[in-house]
This record gives C-alpha cells, structure tokens and sequence, in this order.
C-alpha cells in the first residue's frame, strides 16, 4: 500500500445557508481543495462524497455525479462516489478515499462532505437524524438521537459521578473555540449559566448541550505522499484511516457508557501509526452532546474511563492544555451538516499540523486525530494525521 | 399626497387564553414560551365571530366616530387570511351591513399579515386620484395555529379599519413604500386547514430582512432618521420580533410604546399593525410623526411616513373602545373552551 497524504483542503461556511443550495455549496468546498492542492481537474482520479440524508432532505439521490456534473466535470466520466454512514459519512468517505489512492488505482481524488439541513422543517430534520439510530429496536418507540445520547449521559453521571456542570462546561469551551472560526455556525460565547438553564431536550441535556442542524460542505484533495512535495510544501500524511462498527441499538451493548467501536477504531489507528494517544497534541473528537464528547476522550484513551468530566474541568483540553479538543469548535459549535462533519474535522487537524490556524493555532502539533460516530456510536472513524518530514 | 386617514375603528374578541394555559395542555413550558414570545394572553373569537363581524364592528365604529356617510364609501378593501369564504367576497357582506351599498367597489384582499396595509395602500391610491371620496380599508384575522404547533401560542383575532379620505384628515400619509420578494416562510394552501411555516426561515431572511428593507427605503425616501418619529409601528407576529427590528433600526422602547400590542392580544394577523396604529392614533399629539412598517410572509413590507394633523386633538372617540380597554380587558377561557370555540373538538358527522 502507498502512503496517501492530504494536498489541499477547503470548507464552506457553516451555519443556515438558506441562500445557497447543495451543489453549489459541494463545488465552492472542492474547488476550494483542489486550488489549494494547486491540482486542476484534470488530474483528479475521481470523487468520493460523504452525505448522510440527501435523499429525504432534498429529494435528490444520486449525488455524487451531481456535484461533478455542475463543477462542469460531467465530460469527464470520472467515478464519483456516494459514501453513508449517518453521522460519520464523511469520514467513511475519507477512508474510502485513503483506501482508493493507497491501493494504487488512482493517484489524486477528491473527499468531500456536504448535507444542507435547514431547508426542512426541524421536526422533519429530527425525524431524519434519529435514522440513523435502530429504527425498529429505538426509533419506533420513540427514541430520538438526543433521547438516546441523552440516556447515556444519565448513565454516565449514574456510573462516574459526572455533574451537569461538567457537561455543560463543553458546551462552553467549544463556543469559546468557534469565536476564533470564521467558518463556525456559533461564533458567541456561553455561560455555564447559559448552557444549564437552557430548555430541555432530553434530560439531562438541554438545547445548549446538543450541535445544531447546519448546513456546509468541506472537502480534501488526496493524492500518493511520494510525489506530495510537488504540491505542497507541508504535505500531511494520513497515519491511520481506521472504521469500527458496533450494535445498531444502544441496548445491545455491554456497557451503555462506552463506544466499542471507538475504542476499537483507535486501537487499530494508533497501532498501524505505531503511536500512542499521549502523541496527539491536537485533536477534533464527535461533539454531537456535551456528553459525546466525554465519552470520546476516555474511548480514544485520552483519559481512564469515567474520568473526563473532571478532566475537562481541569482546562486540560483547552487551548494551551496539553490536548487541544476541537479548535475549530467542534460539532457544537462549528456546526453539524452531518455529512460533512468528517471531513471538517480533517480540514481543521491539516490547516493545524500546516500551521496555517491564525488565532486558533495549537502550538507544536505534529501529529492529530479525528474521531466522527454514526448514531449512538454504530460507526467510529479514527484518522490520524501527521506532518511529513 | 393629499390623503390620510379621517377616521378609524377597531375591534378584539374578549376572550382570552394564556400560553401557560396552552403549554399546560400540551405537556410543554407554555409560560416560558409566551416569555420568548413576548405574548402573555392571546384573543379568542367566540363561536359566532369571523372577520366579517370583526370587520364590521371595527368600521362600524370608524363611520361613527368620523360621522360618515356610508353612502360615501367609493371602495371597500377587506384584507385577511381567514376570510370566512374561500369564494365569496367578505368585503360585499360588510358594506351591505354597513350600509355602504350598492355603489362602490369592494374585494377581499389577501397577503399573509399585509394585506391591511396593501388596502390602505389601494385607497390612497384612489382617494389621491380623486377617483372615490372615502376608500375603506380593513386588516383583520382569526387565524389559528394547529394544536401543539408554536403557532398556537400567538395566533388571537382582531381587526381594524381605517377609512381614507382627502377631508377632516386627522392623520396624512406623506408616502408609502413597499418592498416585495418570493420568499416561501409560511403558507397555508387551498383546503389546509392551518398554515405551515419554516420555522427559523421566517425570521432573519423574511420578517427581519423585508422590515428593514422596507423602513431603511422610508427613511431614504423622506430623509427621515428614527429620531423622526414619535411613533413607530410594526407588524408583530410576537412581541420579540418588532421589538428586536426596531432596536437594530434605532428605535427606543418610548416609540414602540403605543405601537406594539401583541403582548397583550396575540398575533391578531392581518390587524397586527393596524391595531397597533390604532392605538397610536389614540395617543398622538397634532404634528407627531409615525412610522407604520407591515409585513407579510410571502413575502414583501409596506411602510407609512404618516403625521398627526391638528384635527387628531378633536377627534370624537366617544363611540368605540380605546385599544387600551382591549389590551387590559377581556375574559380568560381554559384550553378545552377555547378547543370548542375554535372548532378544533371533533363532532364526528353530527
């Protein structure tokens, strides 16, 4: 297998982009990465697109030749690909990606992730969302995703002593981090005050403990690491591209407050990277709750199990800790177009590892992980990312 | 533009229901959501009211209050969402009891919340051609949202009417503007029964964004600044929103004072600014200046640059209720009279 390295990277705002419409968000992403790669179209091997919903959030399938199609690429005949995996589609689209340059088929290749929520009624966007769960073992009775996460975290305060206010402080340092994203759905700042006086979603969680539905496209250009230089002075090479899955439903699991694919997805990542979570000096982790985020500090090894609600509060997660979580602001407060998530929190760890992050710029990072879930944790992606030397 | 407004009447159904009430039903915070909502009681119609009786009532006020023969009435402009008739003209049953018939031209008007201020606009036309003496125009609803649906929290009844004349003007419309855009944020298609909505979309890109349009045109249009104005009126499909615009454009909360009545009403429609203006009218002092900014989903805003004439001061408003004795007045009913009265207990076929 080669080496896969990322070559350029490109995002769109995030937030309620009401005047804009999918396709022309997925093109302003990928042209975005292929200009950045200094790589024109005719090098591209091909697309592999990550979209949770478009089917039921726009009534346009078939997407994925779509987006060529109006980038004025339909000449062409590459392949373009459509990756699903709920939440993590973009991630899957990633890996996909990673595995199709790695292999040697194709040489460059463009990652996007794109989903445009906000031209449905929320209580339709909910309804589509909670899909992603087990239908017929959660949704039917009436779970939804939040009442699921929702239910975790009442465990997880149950089992470790985690307080609403630990909670809620990641609500609160994940906008404090979106203040400096341009790109962030949610560029204000929270009180705790704020965050646990909001209204209820499902208890513990309130609004302020939940990512928005948003709209946004982001994309990466991948291409073989033995010719990055080529393109880029600070080539970023993928470490690991690792997927795990898990039960659909969150009562089929041993432990209610543990994500078994994470944990698997990050052992294999950090043993094919031959490194160790104390290596990351930076990372994007799933924030879709407050509670999401806990887990996945202590599931990708970060902290002991049950540990994190204290651990955040410490401030060890912040800016100027020792692990940066979420720069970007994560699924909280950059935003959540579903499918695009994976692929921002990529473009967010390369424009980190190239140094290129203005104010949010965590010192001395080489090497970053990325960590997207489907559902209540069905799907796990862990990429690691490092600095070529 | 030699034209204004010579007289004017309004009317609200007196009952009433709390969000706390609603939410009560509906298992959800309602007291928190008439907080956000900035709406503490909402009108209910009773069983025997519709935007004809309201329309009516309202003018037949306006007629008595300015002395006017209805006979005079050139054109009569109903502007509603909730005309009782899919086909069939409100606007000919309330100038027959008003006895304004049979030589006028009458029609229903309909633009969501704006289709009282797009009447008004109509009769200045008119009147300003000297085609008619009077023009009458109404703004009046009884719309509802679905049960459990966050409409449910504002949607109330009312309406006003305002007859428009060249003589005996107590308040003169310098000019209006309008600013007009397809933008979907709330419908309710032929044979709905209540109108769908897209949540967040009617604010920023619809409410916010046609308002301020609409005003900043006043304000070229005239050299006008807020500081201008004595008054200001907004359509107020809540009590946040108008108060929200008018902050950003530079207004104070004295200016809004008179103007914004939907706190205590609800969201009466197409009368929302009407009454508003209403409530103004009986306060204005002779030379005030007032801005008048309706809006309508859909979506497009009317503004009025309009001044209190010295003929505000003597105008007889012994016949008819101060808007005031609505905003304090009226009777609570709880949720399941209020489901009987608004037609939402299924009867089976009977």
């Amino acid at each position: 297998m080669r080496e896969v390295a990322v070559l350029g990277v490109g995002q769109t705002k995030f937030g309620e982009l009401w005047d804009r419409s999918f396709r022309e968000i997925g093109i302003e992403a990928g042209l975005q990465a292929l200009v950045d790669a200094k790589l024109g179209s005719g090098d591209l091997g091909g697309l592999f697109l990550g979209n949770m919903a478009s089917g039921t959030l726009l009534d346009q399938e078939h997407i994925a030749p779509l987006i060529l199609d109006y980038a004025g690429l339909a000449g062409r005949h590459l392949p373009a690909v459509r990756v699903e995996g709920g939440g993590a589609s973009g991630s899957l689209a990633l890996h996909q990606g990673f595995l199709a340059v790695a292999s040697g088929h194709y040489d460059f290749v463009v990652v996007g992730g794109a989903e445009k929520m906000t031209d449905v009624p929320d209580t339709t966007a909910n309804a589509i969302i909670s899909s992603t769960a087990d239908h017929e073992w959660e949704v039917v009775f009436g779970a939804t995703l939040p009442a699921l996460w929702g239910l975790i975290a009442r465990r997880h305060m149950h089992e470790f002593g985690t307080t609403r206010e630990q909670l809620a402080r990641v609500a609160v340092q994940m906008h404090e981090n979106a203040s400096k994203n341009p790109l962030a759905h949610y560029r204000n700042k929270l009180t705790l005050a704020q965050v646990m006086g909001a209204g209820g979603v499902a208890e513990p969680l309130g609004v302020l403990d939940c990512a928005p539905l948003s709209d946004g496209a982001a994309a990466v250009v991948l291409g073989p690491l033995e010719v990055a230089r080529k393109y880029t002075d600070t080539p970023i090479r993928i470490a690991a591209s690792e997927v795990a899955c898990d039960t659909m439903a969150v009562q089929h699991r041993a432990s209610v407050t543990t994500l078994e694919s994470t944990v698997a997805a990050a052992r294999r990542a950090f043993a094919r990277a031959r490194r160790a979570p104390a290596d990351v000096r930076v990372a994007e982790v799933h924030d879709a709750y407050t509670i999401s985020a806990l887990i996945a500090l202590e599931d990708l090894g970060f902290v002991e199990k049950g540990q994190a609600g204290p651990e955040f509060e410490s401030g060890r997660f912040a800016p100027g800790g020792s692990l940066v979580i979420n720069p970007s602001g994560g699924l909280k407060a950059q935003g959540r177009p579903f499918g695009a998530v994976g692929v921002a929190q990529v473009v967010e760890l390369v424009r980190q590892l190239r140094g290129e992050a203005k104010e949010r710029q965590v010192s001395g990072a080489t090497l970053a992980l990325a960590h997207d879930v489907g559902g209540t944790g069905a799907t796990s992606a862990v990429h690691l990312l490092e600095r070529a030397n | 533009m030699d034209a204004g407004i010579v007289s004017y009447g309004a009317y609200v159904p007196r009952y009433r229901i709390t969000p706390a009430e609603i939410g009560r039903v509906w298992g959800v915070d309602g007291e928190g959501m008439g907080q956000a909502l900035n709406v503490h009681r909402k009108s209910v119609p009773a069983p025997d009211e519709d935007t004809i009786t309201i329309s009516t009532e309202a003018l037949r006020t306006a007629l008595i209050r300015g002395a006017i023969d209805p006979q005079q009435i050139g054109a009569l402009y109903v502007g509603s969402e909730s005309h009782p008739y899919a086909v069939k003209p409100s606007a000919t049953v309330v100038s027959q009891a008003v006895g304004a018939t049979p030589n006028l031209t009458a029609a229903d008007f309909e633009f969501a919340c704006k289709a009282g201020t797009a009447a008004i606009q109509t009769c200045l036309g008119l009147v300003g051609a000297q085609m008619i003496r009077y023009g009458v125009a109404i703004g009046t609803d009884t719309s509802q949202g679905a049960p459990g649906d966050a409409l449910e929290y504002s949607a109330s009844a009312g309406g006003a009417a305002f007859v428009i004349g060249r003589e005996n003007v107590i308040a003169r419309v310098h000019r209006t503007v309008s600013y007009t855009t397809d933008t979907p944020d709330f419908w309710r298609r032929e044979g709905q029964r209540y109108p769908s909505h897209g949540g967040r979309f009617t604010g920023e890109p619809a409410y916010f964004k046609h308002v301020t349009e609409c005003a900043n045109r006043m304000f070229e249009a005239v050299g006008s600044a807020p500081k201008d104005y004595a008054h200001v009126v907004f359509h107020q499909p809540n009590g946040k929103f108008p108060q929200r615009v008018g902050k950003q454009l530079g207004f104070t909360d004295a200016q809004m004072r008179y103007g914004l009545v939907t706190p205590f009403i609800g969201n009466t429609y197409s009368g929302a600014a009407l009454i508003g203006l209403a409530n103004v009218l009986d306060h204005a002092k002779p030379g005030e200046r007032i801005l008048m900014v309706g809006y309508g989903s859909g979506a497009g805003s009317d503004a009025f640059d309009i001044e209190a004439t010295d003929a505000v001061a003597t105008f007889d408003r012994s016949y008819g209720r101060p808007i005031q004795e609505y905003l304090d007045g009226g009777v609570e009913i709880p949720y399941a009279m209020y489901a009987k009265f608004r037609g939402k207990i299924n009867m089976g076929d009977t």
